[in-house]
């Protein structure tokens, strides 16, 4: 988008998108490629949070977006089009993910249950802040979406919408077809499952100094 | 209220969204002055969603807007 397009839509995304659909319904349809364009990269993770390729995850958001134009005159304005939008590539990166399963003789035919056994945290002494810069920023780029692509598929989803994307929990709880109270409960077991692959592995690299020396525990280091 | 540590677990999501009643929150915080595993299990779990909500953690593939609207025109295009 232009900053002249977003400055004349106002600062409100839900009427710049109203606006915009109403027009491209109405015959500017060149203005759908300016309706995406603030969601392109939400579409592409929530593509790649079940797909975890990224031939995959673009094709498929490439197919969602071909879908939205496509149905655009069916979008109802109940929900916001971004969470519509990422509902649309969720679905399409799961009939892929689908039809990949039943390439492979897997059973499509048990979900995964949501996890509600009780779960214990890496327990460290000790934490420190966040540094503001970013040394070593490629390994830590490579430890987080390690961790992040072992997730099970479930609260990879809930971490990606909700604290990779930001969006909140109403938004993600509709993009994911589940309640909000499903979205908080996967959200807390993605965050613990996260916290405790990562604690140990950031803090293990705090002797090698850099980035990772400023995740090292005051305590020494500790872990019980 | 007196929480145990497996409580606070339990409650660090919601703790960190802001979405605990007053007198959980409370009682989280009862616990988490006297308790440094919990703290730093709260520190280190609201620093790593911190980091993985920066925008270099995820990067899109080179090109893919790019792609992504030649794609779309294409189907404009076509539609007429």
């Amino acid at each position: 988008m232009t900053e002249e397009t977003q400055s004349a839509t106002g600062p409100d995304p839900v009427s710049r998108d109203a606006e915009l659909i109403a027009r491209v319904l109405a015959g500017e349809r060149e203005l759908f490629h300016e309706l995406i364009r603030p969601y392109e990269k939400s579409v592409y993770l929530a593509a790649f949070s079940i797909l975890q390729n990224q031939q995959d995850a673009e094709d498929a958001a490439q197919e969602a977006v071909l879908k939205a134009l496509k149905n655009l005159g069916d979008f109802r304005a109940e929900s916001k089009f971004s969470t519509w939008l990422i509902s649309i590539a969720i679905n399409e990166a799961r009939a892929r993910l689908r039809h990949a399963r039943v390439l492979r003789f897997e059973s499509v035919d048990e979900p995964a249950k949501d996890d509600d056994g009780s779960f214990v945290p890496a327990l460290i002494r000790d934490w420190r802040e966040v540094p503001s810069q970013a040394l070593e920023r490629k390994e830590l780029r490579e430890l987080l979406q390690s961790a992040i692509g072992g997730l099970p598929e479930m609260y990879r989803e809930v971490l990606l919408l909700r604290d990779v994307e930001e969006m909140n929990i109403a938004d993600t709880a509709a993009a994911l077809g589940v309640s909000e109270g499903v979205v908080k409960t996967r959200l807390l077991r993605a965050r613990l499952m996260m916290q405790k692959i990562l604690a140990p592995q950031l803090a293990s690299k705090s002797s090698r100094g850099g980035l990772f020396g400023l995740f090292r525990s005051k305590a020494g280091g500790s872990w019980f | 209220m007196v929480l145990d540590c497996k409580h606070v677990w339990d409650q660090i999501s919601n703790y960190i969204e802001g979405e605990v009643p007053l007198e959980m929150r409370a009682a989280i915080e009862a616990h988490l002055a006297h308790c440094r595993h919990c703290a730093a299990v709260l520190d280190s779990t609201r620093n790593i969603l911190i980091l993985i909500a920066d925008d270099r953690t995820f990067e899109l593939p080179v090109g893919y807007s790019a792609r992504l609207h030649a794609r779309v025109q294409q189907e404009l295009a076509a539609a007429g």
